[in-house]
Parts: C-alpha cells; structure tokens; sequence
C-alpha cells in the first residue's frame, strides 16, 4: 500500500530577529493509511514545527520550508494555499495541545463544529448541526443535543478536548495529526483521551501522528516511533523495537528517566543539561554535549540515520558501535523489567 | 440582571453624591467673592451683603448643600445662575447637543478611520503603512488638540475657504434670527471640529486596535480556525476582529462619557457654545449652580455610558455574565 504521507528531508527555518532558526532540519518519515505515528522529544525539538509545517500553518512571512511533504502523492509545501485550505480540516486536520485555549470563547461550541462542516461540505445549517451532534455523541458528550448551544468555557478541560477532537474529526479526516492533545490534562483524564483517540480511530479508520513527549503514550498508542532531539530525527522505529531493542543513547536518556513502579529511588534520573539552541547547534551529533559516551568523532561529524543491523525498519543516528549499544539497550531493558542485570 | 442594575443604580447615586460633594467643597475652598462678582464692581459693602443672603450664600456650606439637594430631588431643577438668573436646566439643555454633536461625530470617524489602520498596521508590522501609522500615532498623541484646530482652521478654512473657520448652526431649534440652521450647514460647520478631535483621538485607538488585533492573531483558537481551513477574511472577521474589539467597545464607551463633559479646547477654537464653554465662564465668574450642572451632567453621561458598556460588553462576551 502506498503511504499516506511521505516527509522528505524537510527543513523549515524561521527568520528571528537573533538571526535564523532552523526549527526542522532534514525530518523524514512516512505514515500509512491507518497506522499511529508517534513523534517524541523534549520541548522545543520541532515536533510541533513538522506538523505545522505538513499542515502549512507556519507564520508565512518570517518561514522557509523546503524537502518534500507528499500527502497521497501531492506535494503540500508547494500546494496553493485555496489548496492547502481545502486539504486543511477535511483530509487532514490537527487536535492542539491546550483545549482552554485552542476554541474560540465568543463563539458556542455548535457554532465552531458547524463552521468546520460547512467550510468543506455544500450542507445546510441543519444539516451541518445534526453533524455536528453525531460527533458530540461520538466523543461521547453527555447531553450533546443540550450541551451544542454551551460556550467553551462552559466546559471541563477533558470535555474541552472531546469537543476539538470531534471538531478535528466531523469531515472524516485521513490524517489526524494530535499536537500534545493530553499534555494540559490530568492523569484520569489523559487515560479517558487516549482510549478516546485510540476507539475513534477504529472506527474512522484515519491515520494519526501523536506528537508526544511522554513515552507512555507512545506505548499505550504508536505503531511506529519517530525520536526527535534538536531538530533531526535521531531514532526510528516500530514502536516494540523502541523499548526492546533502543539504539540512541538519547533514547535511552529518556527511557532511565521514566518513573518505575517496582524501582524505590529517591530522584528521578535525568537527562544532564539542556537542549541546545536551534539558533547555534553544536557541532557534529548534536546530542554530544549531554551525552554519557562521547567519544572525538561526535564532536566532528555528523551523525546520519542509518540502519540498524538485523531490522529493516529500524533506524538511528550515532556514532557509537553496534555492539555497545546492544550491550546498553539491555542493561536499561533489564532495569526497566526489573529481570536478570 | 435586574438585581444587576438595581445595583448599579444605587451606585450611580452615591457617586453622585461624592461628585457633587466635591464640587461644592472646592468651589468654597476657593478664595473668591461670587456675591461681588454677581453684585458688580461698584456696589456698595451693604449690596453686596444684600446679594449674598439673596444667593444663599450666606448660609453655611452643608446647608446650601441641602437646599441643592433638596431643589434637585423635589423640582428636578439644577437651580438658576448666580448671575443670569437663567434657568440652570435650560442652559444646560441648550449646550449638551452643541457638545453631543461634536463628540458623536468625531467618535464616528475615530472608528472609520482607526479600526482599518489599526488592523492592516497589525498585519504588517514594521511595512511602511504600519511606520506611517505609528508615527501619526506620536504626533497625535503629542500635539495639543487646539494646536491642531487652529492649523486646520487657518489652512482649510482659512486659506483654502473650504470650511467654515469657526461657528456653529443648529440643527433642529432653528430661531429667526439664526443666519444658518439645518442638517447641511450643521455638518459644514462641524467638519473641522470633528477632524480636530479625531484626529487627536484617534492616536490612541489606533495603537490600541494594533495592539488588540496582534495579540488575538497569537491566541490558539485563531490557529485552530486556520487549522480548519477557514479563509483569511472569515479568520479576520469571525475569529480574530470578535475578540480583539472587545476592550475597544469599553474605550468608546468611556471616553464618550469623558468627552461629553466638555471638550473645552476644540470647543473654544471653533466657538462652539457647548458644555465646554459654559463650564469655563461658569469657573471664571464662580456661577457655583451653572458649573454644578455640567459637572452633574459629565459624571451622568459617564456612568450611562459605563452601563452601556458593561451591558453590550455581556452581549458580545459570554464569558461575562453580569451578576
């Protein structure tokens, strides 16, 4: 089957005014029809920019974007924007991170799904409303038929988020791209979301791309995984093979600092440092000024995505030998399961 | 709602008791003589005494405080000038359209011409436009108001004879004697007044709507509207324009209210005998009953104003609900 959406070396700077910030910097990744795919890093990666770059809502003046984004085949960075338009909301539409303020407040809720409706459908408001109930009900709104005429703030953060997803979902959408979409919600809720997502998408049958930073979520939804640090991708692969078999040494950062049930610690570990400025990237892996196993090389070349020995659909950027990575991976799987050492 | 307004109503009254405490209280702190004056240069210690106790004058404050009240509540009636002896309500009610006309005028251009720049200076920010616009800004913000009225008296009216220099024509209560009157030369005459005080106006409304629009154009729901594939206009018009007027409805609402009080400037460089004008003469001859009634009519077109304001303000956001 071909896929949905093919990335291609995609680079998206942004001119500030501390000079020019390449927020993308050679991402290339594919999503099937269907499929979950999960984007993971810490804040400020580019995870965000990908998606808003695939969906053409970068600020246009101040951006520049080049590589290829193939939606079926089409490609969107060179699409017009009546285009893009049309693409947006309809085949391909996005869910954002924080519900309290990603709808509109002087508007009802029945209102902004309706306008999505009839932005792409030749419907009456009737019709556009019955839709929208349809969804209300779908993302299972108590009351939906009572609750259509309520404003946003008249909602609970987690119904909040129902409502964006249902407005993201009432065309029917082939790609749905999830920006964070249970970040600003607590823990209960963030559960019922995700079992939420993962049902509608059963039922709708779209793809979807679940930026993340929390790897539980990874687990709980992906398929497949993409790694992002500093705007490269450094780690791709089939979700199963990202926690089994972890080849980048910032994977494994991120693994050590997840919280452990049958692990009594009194700190969470860390990764040590923070993440560098896009605006002034270090040399060669950009990873090396916080990664444990640097060696001369990192410091100089850059790292390319390669793959990994004995799985064609895993890939990952570091210099470091293959056999000292399967050596780590099972030392943090071991940790992890809390099996052998 | 109701409840809502009762409130407010009962408020509108303290104020203005406070507002006309005040007045009171600064007009006898003042070292001045407003029985001399109305008795005249010449007249003798014993008229003088005469006009006093005539005036009242003679009472103590609190007392002449009371029979104000007292007059106001009971009759309705704001008193008679100290030295007219013209009817206080009358004067008044022959002033406030003079000032009404200006001031609603003015604020309709405000609008006209501020809301436009202030959305396309928003859009591009630091092209030409929006450096122009910013720099009418400074100027209409520095320049003094009756700086502005005399240069565009002297050059539109004066040496161009566009206009009318200074003057003004009644619309509806046109008398016999009157040289002009009626709709057309009402608005000939009040051109350049509205110009002037717009111009000096609408400064501030101009930042304030750039201001308003670039902050809403960041908001979320804005991203979420182009995420649905909403044109350009309708993200403008439904999602961005709903938003960011909002504090600006409060801004019109206040300074109507303000301005109504008189712009006494503009008013005394076209010689328009509206509020201004008459607060003015009413302070330099110490008629303590006419600058009663326009200090009394100001604070009232403010807190009318302010009602209308926070009523609309519920309309247009239901966030807000008036409890």
């Amino acid at each position: 089957m071909a896929p949905l959406l093919q990335v291609r070396d995609l680079r998206t700077q942004f001119r500030t005014d501390d000079g020019v910030l390449q927020a993308v910097d050679g991402v290339s990744f594919d999503v099937e029809p269907g499929q979950v795919l999960g984007i993971v890093g810490e804040s400020g990666c580019g995870k965000s920019v990908t998606c808003l770059t695939i969906m053409g809502l970068n600020e246009r003046r101040a951006t520049t974007s080049t590589g290829e984004v193939l939606f079926r085949g089409e490609d969107l960075l060179t699409a017009s924007s009546r285009r893009l338009r049309e693409v947006r909301g309809n085949e391909i539409a996005m869910i954002f991170q924080d519900p309290m303020t990603s709808m509109n407040p002087v508007h009802t809720i029945g209102k902004q799904l309706i306008e999505a409706v009839t932005l792409h459908r030749e419907v009456s408001r009737k019709q556009a409303r019955a839709r929208a109930l349809e969804l209300l009900d779908a993302v299972r709104i108590p009351q939906a038929e009572r609750r259509i005429d309520d404003y946003p703030h008249q909602f609970s953060g987690g119904m909040r988020q129902r409502v964006m997803i249902a407005m993201a979902l009432i065309n029917s959408p082939d790609l749905l791209i999830a920006d964070e979409p249970t970040t600003a919600l607590d823990v209960t809720t963030q559960a019922q979301i995700l079992e939420l997502l993962k049902q509608l998408q059963k039922d709708f049958g779209a793809a979807i791309i679940m930026i993340t930073h929390d790897l539980g979520v990874v687990a709980e939804t992906c398929d497949d995984v993409v790694v992002m640090y500093s705007a490269k991708v450094v780690e791709h692969a089939e979700v199963d093979e990202i926690f089994e078999r972890p080849q980048h040494p910032y994977t494994w950062g991120l693994m050590g600092s997840l919280p452990r049930l049958n692990v009594v610690v009194d700190r969470l570990q860390q990764i040590p440092g923070q993440p560098p400025s896009l605006l002034n990237p270090p040399n060669g892996c950009r990873f090396h000024p916080r990664c444990p196993y640097t060696m001369a090389v990192c410091k100089e070349r850059v790292p390319l995505l390669a793959e990994v020995p004995g799985d064609v659909f895993h890939e990952q950027a570091c210099h470091l030998d293959p056999a000292t990575k399967e050596r780590e991976a099972a030392k943090l799987l071991s940790s992890v399961t809390g099996v052998g050492a | 709602m109701i409840q809502y307004l009762i409130r407010r109503l009962l408020w509108a009254g303290v104020l203005f008791l406070a507002v006309t405490i005040v007045t009171y209280v600064i007009f006898f702190l003042v070292p001045a003589d407003p029985a001399r004056l109305a008795a005249g240069q010449s007249a003798s210690p014993q008229r003088v005494a005469e006009v006093e106790k005539f005036l009242g004058l003679d009472d103590p404050v609190y007392i002449q405080y009371a029979h104000f009240l007292k007059r106001l509540v009971l009759e309705g009636s704001l008193g008679q000038s100290f030295l007219t002896r013209q009817s206080v309500n009358a004067e008044i009610f022959r002033a406030a359209p003079v000032t009404a006309s200006l001031v609603f005028g003015a604020i309709i251009m405000v609008l006209m011409f501020a809301i436009p720049l202030g959305i396309f200076s928003a859009l591009r920010p630091r092209s030409l436009l929006d450096r122009a616009a910013m720099t009418y800004v400074l100027i209409g913000i520095s320049l003094p108001s009756f700086w502005i009225g005399l240069m565009l008296s002297y050059l539109i009216g004066f040496k161009l004879g566009l206009t009318p220099i200074a003057g003004y024509c009644e619309v509806i209560s046109v008398t016999d004697a009157s040289v002009c009157g009626g709709l057309k030369d009402w608005a000939y005459h009040m051109v350049l007044p509205w110009a002037t005080l717009a111009i000096v106006v609408a400064g501030t409304y101009v930042r304030f709507v750039r201001a308003e629009v670039m902050e809403t154009m960041n908001q979320d729901y804005v991203r979420t509207a182009r995420a649905k594939g909403a044109p350009e206009s309708q993200v403008m018009r439904s999602h961005i324009l709903r938003n960011a007027m909002l504090p600006v409805v409060t801004m019109v609402g206040m300074d109507i209210g303000l301005l109504l009080g008189g712009a006494i400037f503009i008013e005394a460089v076209f010689g328009l005998p509206g509020l201004g004008g008459t607060a003015l003469e009413s302070i330099q001859r110490f008629d303590l009953p006419t600058l009663q009634g326009v200090v009394i009519f100001g604070a009232l077109a403010i807190i009318v104003f302010t009602l209308i304001v926070d009523l609309l303000y519920a309309w247009i956001d239901p966030r807000i609900r008036l409890t």
